[in-house]
């Protein structure tokens, strides 16, 4: 995937070239041992040789865009639009307030409606953007953004046009003064290209855009609604979690309008562009930026196209790959000199050299706050943690991780614990096992912070885990971008942040815990002092009412002494600094009884929920296996 | 031991019995009463005063368990040691039994103010109900109040008799003696086939002895021996009392067994099975038992001797094969416990015949003579070993 990150800009479809060329090498191989018994020769193969289209090999293999079956598809398709469009308003700078509709024109025939109140799109730029596979503004530059490699709404405007012979309706308004385009598109697979099928400017559109600009997508497609798991519903919820600074209206198939408000009135921070780090690159890389670079020189190259590479760091990146090399190298040699022998000689000089890590700035986390902020209104928890790691590099790109998580409440206490997860603030919500985070979830010992946790297992309990990967380029397993590659450093930056929020987590529960026996015991005290008041009286005639408020006073005395030694021991000290923390939030009012979790029945006088646990325990089992299997079959 | 297994008392009887003793005054001793009463009442009352004194209230309950008891060797019985614990109320796992006492104790006074007696069951029952603004019960069952009684029992250093609660009534006496029952005469030699009830009260103001013409007292393990025994007339031939305590006695039938050979002056012999159960009824007859240590001094009969089964018959009477009841483990581990007692420790023949037991790997019980004759136990090995004086002791 990395190698294909840096790319000439003319040659966008570099990758079918390649991919064309090896396909067609193939072929010829294959005509050769074959001709004997079909007598083709290889001139009448090579009649039938013919380039392929990017366009139509993703028509092909839809799948690994993401639209391998119509529930899928449709999830996907509304996701490729509100990606695009909180990245549009991000960067413009406009707080996103965006509007999706799904309405259901027969069994499996559906039109979906996406509207942002982002900048807009020039009139010139709509047929390229919506009409062509891998055109873009996020592929060639190395910068946070929710999409990467500019194929996926074009996909899914291609997806709708196949299924349904539909055309894509686009209406985007780029100014308050100029009405708007209204542009009916139809995407031509041969040729990767679109075509204009009708094209007005209404300004009668301009009622959609209150705000005075924004764009609105309509696609008419084939799919499947249905709620639960791994649907739209799911993945704007989630998204209004990572996004807690955009508004998000959703209007149903059935046509119930789901408002996910704001929670956040600030943008984030804007993400800054960097160029690849020296590390993070391969030698085919290095060769092809060799041979596209406009710099002259080799040094010119070096400090101009990597980050972290200054003058000196230039000179000496030369000076080794000059003694590595027959032939001389230096700073000043021209990059047009450089053949293949010492691209590789400079190659293993960058291997060798240590360089300063890349810059940070570049890397936009959600924030401890915001991310609770996000779990809060959307998720019904009395608990609630976030740690947010400082920036860590993997193969040369700076990544940043975070973790929130939710305790509590009403969340299910007796099922494995769900796990969010997030690159770039985009849910991702397909291949759960196969995501690094979910590795990462299963290696975390939670049993240390006072959860129950199969063997190589999630844990079990009321809990929800949020994980996010903010970087300039999130290694996914696939191109449809629904895991994270298992990277040892990412796995390890998720452990951290997780280790962080469970020792939160776990002091927290112990505190309750205390509390709990606390009141329990104060209670056991109360319980019985009425019944020797009276006894005592009934025997020796001591007055009932001064007794018993005697009793209560020590009582009360007592169990405050109690307190007072935790102290000494630190236990509740922790507990006090846990409410000072910024990134807990405690919500006492959501305290559950049932949210027991813990094995040990050491404290219980009166409860023998040890039977009913095991019982539980099994159910568990049971759940998580109809759990897999539905996931597999998905 | 016995006291647990007391199950339901009809309130019936219990009427009965209380509407005869008011009458004829016997079961309840006034004087005793006051006594009890005024224990009681310092009991709560230091119970009050530290606690409006703003200090932790607590009891002191004599320990009663192995470790706080003695064999005295000169008296030959068990007797309690001096240490007590504390039972607190600020105690988590001590708060419930506390008030349980202050419970059974308010319940004690009220009985003896009445002036009646109840069951340990009924006592139960007295003192059951739900604590105010809970759904927790004062007692979940009578096992936990017949403990709370006993604690009682040693900590006021009373009798259960003197708080006015009895166990059931179990043991049954036949013989040549005539007692007097709360007023009434009672001729043990025409109780037909059931016998005389032995009550679970012995106490002098209930039952007197008026004559007796005895020159003994045999005492058997089960009811299934005693009726042989009774069937053969063997107390008439022999000129004895026959006794039988079902199993391990309670206290009524060891406080009789003790008045009436410490008043009457004639010994008493036991027929118990010839397994560890059996040793240790015979322990507990002689020196007393380890639970109820505190009351040895009443009950305990230090001259008692042992007749048998002993392990020895199995070759002696030349018994059949079919008679042997393996010992399992923890008849063994049962054996070497009362073998190491110290009211044993000094006995040879005793621990010969532990010994022997343990070598013989299997146990006896005293019906297996009935594979010789119907008749044999009563007509053949007792009055052998009566004869020969053959007794361990």
């Amino acid at each position: 995937m990395d190698h294909s990150r840096i790319r000439d800009h003319e040659s966008r479809i570099s990758l079918p070239t390649s991919m064309t060329t090896a396909i067609a090498r193939k072929k010829t191989t294959r005509s050769k041992s074959t001709s004997k018994r079909t007598g083709a020769t290889a001139e009448s193969m090579a009649a039938k040789q013919r380039e392929i289209s990017v366009s139509e090999f993703f028509a092909k293999n839809r799948h690994l865009l993401g639209f391998d079956n119509p529930r899928k598809a449709l999830l996907t398709a509304v996701k490729e639009a509100v990606d695009n469009a909180l990245d549009a308003c991000e960067e413009a700078g406009i707080l996103p307030d965006i509007h999706v509709k799904l309405l259901q024109k027969d069994e499996s025939r559906f039109k979906l409606t996406v509207r942002d109140n982002g900048p807009g799109i020039v009139r010139a730029q709509i047929e390229s953007i919506f009409g062509k596979l891998l055109y873009g503004s996020k592929f060639h530059r190395m910068k946070m953004s929710r999409g990467q490699q500019g194929i996926g709404i074009s996909a899914a405007g291609m997806y709708g046009l196949m299924t349904t012979g539909k055309p894509v309706h686009i209406i985007s308004k780029t100014s308050r003064r100029k009405p708007a385009h209204d542009v009916v598109l139809k995407i031509d697979t041969s040729k990767n290209r679109a075509e204009v099928v009708k094209e007005k400017e209404d300004p009668k559109s301009d009622g959609l855009f209150p705000g005075g600009t924004g764009t609105q997508v309509i696609i008419e497609l084939e799919g499947r609604y249905q709620k639960g798991r791994q649907s739209i519903d799911e993945y704007l919820e989630q998204t209004a979690i990572a996004n807690p600074h955009a508004e998000v209206t959703w209007v149903g198939p059935t046509n119930e309008t789901v408002v996910f408000p704001r929670a956040v009135d600030e943008l984030p921070d804007e993400a800054k562009e960097i160029k690849p780090h020296p590390k993070g690159i391969e030698l085919g890389t290095l060769i092809q930026m060799l041979e596209r670079t406009e710099s002259k020189s080799l040094s010119a190259f070096l400090q101009g196209e990597f980050s972290r590479v200054g003058q000196r760091k230039a000179s000496d990146l030369a000076k080794v790959a000059d003694k590595l090399s027959s032939k001389t190298i230096t700073p000043r040699t021209r990059v047009s000199q450089l053949g293949h022998a010492e691209a590789e000689c400079l190659y293993k000089a960058i291997q060798e050299a240590s360089i300063m890590a890349p810059p940070t700035d570049c890397l936009v986390p959600i924030g401890s706050r915001a991310l609770l902020a996000g779990l809060l209104k959307e998720v019904q928890a009395e608990f609630f943690a976030a740690a947010t790691r400082p920036p860590a590099v993997y193969r040369g790109n700076p990544f940043q991780m975070e973790v929130a998580i939710g305790f509590g409440g009403n969340l299910p206490g007796d099922e494995s614990s769900r796990i969010l997860r997030f690159a770039n603030r985009v849910p991702l919500l397909y291949q759960q096992s196969a995501c690094s985070s979910f590795k990462a979830v299963v290696e975390t010992s939670w049993k240390n912070y006072g959860l129950a946790q199969p063997r190589n297992g999630l844990p079990v309990g009321p809990l929800i885990v949020l994980v996010h990967m903010a970087s300039v380029w999130v290694p996914f397993t696939s191109e449809s971008k629904e895991a994270i590659a298992d990277y040892d450093e990412i796995r390890k930056e998720m452990k951290l942040a997780l280790q962080e929020c469970g020792r939160k987590l776990g002091t927290y529960l112990r505190r309750r815990k205390q509390m709990r026996k606390q009141s329990e015991r104060r209670g056991i005290f109360e319980r019985y002092i009425g019944e020797i008041a009276t006894s005592c009286h009934a025997i020796s005639g001591t007055d009932p009412k001064k007794l018993y408020a005697a009793l209560l006073k020590q009582a009360a005395k007592k169990t405050k002494e109690a307190d007072q030694k935790l102290d000494l021991d630190g236990k509740v000290v922790a507990g006090k600094q846990l409410e000072d923390d910024e990134d807990v939030i405690i919500l006492t009012d959501r305290q559950s009884g049932t949210g027991d979790e813990d094995g040990d029945g050491d404290g219980d006088l009166f409860g023998n929920a040890i039977p009913a646990k095991k019982k539980r325990r099994t159910k568990k089992k049971a759940k998580k296996t109809k759990k897999k299997s539905t996931r597999s079959r998905s | 031991m016995a006291k647990k297994t007391t199950k339901k008392k009809t309130g019936k009887k219990t009427a009965k019995k209380k509407a005869s003793s008011s009458k004829r005054s016997g079961a309840v001793s006034k004087e005793r009463d006051k006594v009890t009463c005024t224990k009681i009442e310092a009991m709560a009352t230091s119970v009050a005063k530290s606690s409006l004194a703003m200090k932790e209230p607590h009891v002191e309950i004599p320990i009663r368990s192995v470790s706080n008891m003695k064999y005295n060797a000169k008296k030959r019985i068990l007797e309690m040691g001096t240490n007590t614990q504390r039972r607190e109320l600020f105690n988590v796992g001590q708060a419930r039994k506390f008030m349980q006492m202050l419970l059974v104790g308010k319940g004690c006074k009220d009985l003896i103010a009445a002036e009646k007696t109840l069951s340990l069951r009924g006592m139960y029952y007295m003192s059951l109900h739900t604590i105010e603004g809970t759904t927790e019960k004062t007692f979940n069952e009578q096992s936990e109040s017949d403990g709370i009684l006993e604690d009682l029992e040693v900590t006021i250093d009373g009798l259960r008799e003197e708080l006015h609660v009895f166990a059931k009534k179990r043991g049954t006496m036949v013989g040549n003696i005539t007692v007097v029952d709360n007023g009434d005469e009672i001729n043990c030699r025409r109780m037909g086939t059931g016998g005389y009830a032995i009550p679970s009260i012995c106490e002098p103001s209930v039952i007197q002895f008026k004559e007796c013409t005895a020159d003994f007292i045999l005492h058997v393990e089960k009811d299934t021996v005693w009726s042989r025994f009774n069937e053969d007339r063997f107390w008439e031939t022999h000129n004895c009392i026959l006794t039988e305590g079902s199993g391990q006695p309670p206290r009524g039938v060891r406080r009789m067994l003790h008045r009436m050979h410490k008043e009457l002056g004639i010994p008493v012999y036991c027929l118990l099975d010839c397994d560890p159960w059996g040793h240790y009824i015979y322990s507990v007859i002689k020196q007393g038992s380890i639970n109820l240590a505190f009351e040895s001094q009443r009950m305990a009969i230090p001259d008692a001797k042992f007749i048998g089964i002993r392990s020895e018959d199995y070759d002696r009477c030349k018994l059949s094969n079919d008679v042997k009841i393996a010992l399992n483990e923890r008849d063994i581990t049962r054996a070497k416990q009362i073998m190491d007692y110290p009211w044993f420790a000094d006995k040879k023949p005793w621990k010969k015949e532990i010994k022997t037991m343990l070598a013989n790997g299997f146990k006896m019980e005293v019906e297996s003579l009935i594979t010789k004759d119907i008749s044999y136990v009563s007509e053949v090995y007792v009055p052998e070993r009566l004869a020969q004086g053959d007794f361990l002791d």
